[in-house]
């Protein structure tokens, strides 16, 4: 045989088919969106084996986190352990249940399978069948052990991507995806348990529920980082840790600087010195994040604030799209 | 036969003191089989394997079955059985038991199978420009251009290097004299191999000394191959080759090997929208924008690559693509067109085709053909319709068949008539007891008839490599000579032992083969 033509170098670790990436960045949003399912059923499944004085039904703002509540009340009706079980971890006809996310993120992942590396979809498909082949059992009698296992499997999904796949533009899309997807569930559960928590404004610095509060940070694994930094429950304190705190992996704050980072980086490493509207929005939410402060927030209205917060998140996505999933010039 | 393995290697030496292994309760009921003799007795380079079942503690046999059974589920080479919304999947059936290929048969295998694809790549350059073969009397001008695998819109066309098909898997069986046959030529888009390599990473897993002691040739290197064939045959003026394998999508049958293969080469696997045609280039849509592609490894069907130029109704391909082939401006592998080289009736040709082009005797044979456009042969085949094969010229798969001695009188005359209407797309071949090869039933192994696919890459008319190995195709139901996968079959790992100074496969090595 002659000497190959081939370089040593593949243009393909700088750029990537639009498709590509557009799957990837789903694969990841759909994983992350079932884990953070997982751990919303997991916290409360706790919380109902402490009885409490509320009155609360514990289950029914699992359903408002999801926006889809008269969707759920029309085939579930009232909220209760079993069918929110069903709702978020198994339905089949609901779009975001845990299992339609896993099995869509799957299916993505195999469009894109020859750029993953091997372990990461092998992963992710031994994922998806244990939540599949779980399904019998867990509709009869949900387990936390059932969703702390899924949890498990969620981190070792993200640990696999992180620590088997180089850290090119297919890997920052997939942060991005992350990171877009758990800023949002971190904005849901603090909305919807904030509501239910301290409905008005006025109850700011009453005695609260030392437990309730423990649950809202366990949701996003943050207890253990909270009580490390503040020891004591408050309310304000809280509502920061989870808007602001600058390094703890699931707030809000660090989820869009990471984005904002992992946008960067794929414009720098496609060597393009346009400025996407994605990078721009992302790059314009973290200022604001960052020149707010909770007490504004809390006299302001938590709702409204994770309202707007959401809005951008949306719009944030949208220009991903425009930015690189639909390419139509030569480079 | 044996003397010349007994020289090759210390283990096989000792068999002079020791008695050869049989496997005791296994009926070779008057079929050639694969792995043992007629009395049972391993041949040559299967002693090491027939040992080793011997050996292995009962219930051990179908344990390893099912552990490789749940590693390719592990590993997700499946395909849905309903919809992908019902979630039952299920794995490609595999076979435990590998089958072997000592040195020597490889040996006539290999020469067999680069003679034929040096011959039908001349046939193909041939009948697309000067048509000497058909001037020359050898083929009739009309079972040429009554194919529909003959394309029009390819005459005329002069592939980079004179490579039309780079990347051929062949179709052998073997019947009860153990005569390797060529069944059938398949040059469109060959697919299986991924199988090979899959089926070899998991048996290395699970039989690791039978593995060793059989010295077993390596076909992990097919990817690096095959990559390399695709930079060769790039448009000469393109100095570092943009590679992309096109498959039809995730839905396709073999979309897992279009996956893998890429992911195994580096390429990009683009689908037709993936792909765009602007002034006489082809590119791909990108993050970055649009970037140039040259060479296309396509598993799409000619028919479907270019809208414009082929099917109107197809949406796999890409707008304006031949325009780019022609301008000599992009690599299509395989070429399109070659599907007239594996037309079932221009295959009863293909010895013609070695004695003219090449001035050779064909080493391995075709099956003997009996064509329907003949009148002779369409006479004989109508009278002896209970004994023959009868297949349509231009499907596969397995489809499109009769097999006269398994087929009811209905079925015969329904042929018959197909066969009287349209006589140029029926050929009719004897019906061969093919040759078997123990398999896994239960705790127990029982004989199951089985081909070879071997996979050859052709990256200039006089440089053929054939991978040394193949994917071994078995019918698992009791009886039958039906080996694919759509109907029934599945697959097991193929050792090609290797001749003294030929590379082992290693045990150790981490790139999965």
């Amino acid at each position: 045989m002659r000497e190959p033509r081939f370089g040593p170098t593949s243009i393909m670790s700088r750029i990537m088919l639009s498709r590509v990436a557009e799957s990837i960045y789903w694969m990841s949003r759909q994983a992350e969106r079932a884990e953070n399912l997982a751990r919303f059923i997991e916290v409360t499944l706790h919380m109902s084996l402490d009885p409490t004085e509320s009155s609360v039904n514990p289950w029914e703002p699992l359903v408002q986190v999801t926006g889809d509540n008269e969707w759920f009340e029309a085939k579930y009706g009232q909220a209760t352990c079993q069918n929110v079980v069903q709702f978020l971890a198994f339905d089949e006809e609901y779009h975001s249940s845990m299992l339609t996310c896993l099995r869509s993120s799957r299916q993505n992942a195999k469009s894109v399978r020859e750029a993953m590396p091997t372990e990461s979809f092998e992963k992710l498909n031994e994922f998806y069948h244990f939540v599949l082949d779980s399904r019998a059992p867990q509709l009869t009698d949900p387990t936390a052990d059932f969703f702390e296992q899924i949890r498990y499997h969620a981190l070792m999904w993200t640990g696999v991507l992180d620590s088997t796949m180089s850290h090119d533009i297919a890997w920052h899309f997939v942060n991005v995806g992350r990171l877009l997807e758990r800023a949002d569930k971190t904005s849901r559960i603090l909305d919807v348990k904030y509501f239910n928590l301290l409905p008005r404004v006025e109850d700011v610095g009453t005695a609260i529920d030392d437990l309730q509060w423990s649950t809202l940070l366990l949701a996003i694994s943050g207890f253990e980082a909270y009580r490390r930094e503040h020891h004591l429950m408050d309310i304000e304190k809280i509502v920061a840790f989870f808007l602001f705190h600058r390094s703890f992996p699931r707030s809000i704050y660090s989820c869009i600087a990471g984005a904002e980072w992992s946008l960067r980086q794929i414009e720098k490493e496609s060597g393009s010195d346009y400025t996407g509207h994605a990078q721009r929005s992302t790059n314009a939410l973290r200022h604001r994040l960052k020149n707010t402060n909770v007490k504004e927030v809390i006299a302001g209205g938590m709702h409204q604030f994770i309202d707007r917060l959401q809005v951008e998140l949306n719009e944030i996505g949208d220009a991903l799209g425009q930015d690189y999933f639909y390419a139509n010039q030569p480079a | 036969m044996q003397e010349q393995s007994q020289s090759q290697s210390q283990s096989v030496r000792l068999r002079a003191k020791t008695p050869l292994p049989s496997l005791p309760n296994y009926q070779t009921d008057g079929f050639y089989d694969e792995l043992v003799d007629e009395n049972n007795i391993a041949r040559p380079d299967a002693e090491s394997l027939i040992s080793l079942f011997n050996n292995l503690p009962p219930g051990e046999l179908s344990r390893r079955q099912h552990a490789i059974e749940r590693a390719l589920y592990r590993m997700g080479i499946t395909f849905t059985v309903y919809s992908d919304q019902a979630g039952t999947e299920k794995i490609m059936p595999f076979d435990v038991v590998p089958r072997i290929v000592s040195a020597m048969l490889w040996k006539h295998i290999d020469a067999g199978l680069k003679q034929r694809i040096r011959a039908l790549n001349r046939f193909l350059c041939d009948i697309y420009n000067e048509r000497q073969i058909v001037h020359d009397g050898i083929i009739p001008a009309e079972l040429i251009d009554t194919a529909p695998s003959y394309l029009k819109q390819c005459k005329g066309l002069k592939p980079f290097n004179d490579v039309w098909c780079h990347i051929t898997g062949t179709d052998l069986v073997r019947d009860n004299s153990g005569t390797v046959y060529v069944l059938e030529d398949n040059l469109r888009c060959p697919s299986g191999v991924s199988y090979v390599l899959q089926n070899r990473h998991v048996m290395k897993r699970n039989f690791p000394q039978a593995f060793s002691a059989s010295r077993v040739r390596p076909v992990s290197n097919y990817s690096s191959q095959l990559f390399q064939l695709l930079c060769d045959v790039a448009p000469p003026h393109v100095a570092n080759p943009t590679v992309v394998v096109l498959t039809p999508g995730v839905y396709n049958s073999a979309y897992y090997e279009h996956s893998y293969l890429a992911q195994r080469m580096g390429a990009v696997l683009v689908e037709g929208r993936d792909l765009v045609v602007e002034g006489d280039l082809v590119y791909m849509r990108t993050t970055s924008g649009l970037q140039r592609v040259d060479v296309i490894y396509r598993r799409v069907d000619d028919t479907f690559l270019d809208p414009k130029t082929f099917r109107k109704d197809s949406c796999l391909g890409v707008e304006g693509l031949m325009d780019v082939y022609r301008a000599g401006n992009i690599t299509l592998a395989n070429a399109p067109g070659t599907g007239i080289a594996d037309d079932k009736v221009i295959y009863a040709f293909v010895p013609d085709m070695i004695h003219y082009y090449l001035d050779e005797e064909p080493i391995l044979p075709n099956v003997p053909t009996y064509v329907c456009q003949k009148e002779d042969d369409r006479k004989y085949v109508l009278e002896h319709l209970d004994e023959l094969v009868v297949k349509a010229a231009g499907e596969s798969g397995g489809y499109g068949i009769l097999i006269g001695p398994h087929a009811t009188l209905e079925e015969r005359a329904e042929f018959a008539e197909k066969i009287r209407k349209d006589p140029r797309n029926w050929i009719a071949q004897p019906t061969l007891e093919l040759s078997r090869a123990p398999t896994v039933v239960g705790d127990h192994l029982e004989g199951r008839h089985v081909d070879l696919r071997p996979y050859i890459l052709c990256s200039r008319p006089d440089d053929v490599w054939v991978l040394p190995g193949g994917l071994t195709r078995v019918a698992l139901r009791k009886g039958s000579l039906v080996v694919n996968s759509s109907q029934g079959g599945g697959s097991k790992d193929t050792w090609v032992a290797a001749e003294a100074g030929q590379a082992v496969a290693s045990l150790h090595n981490n790139s999965p083969e």
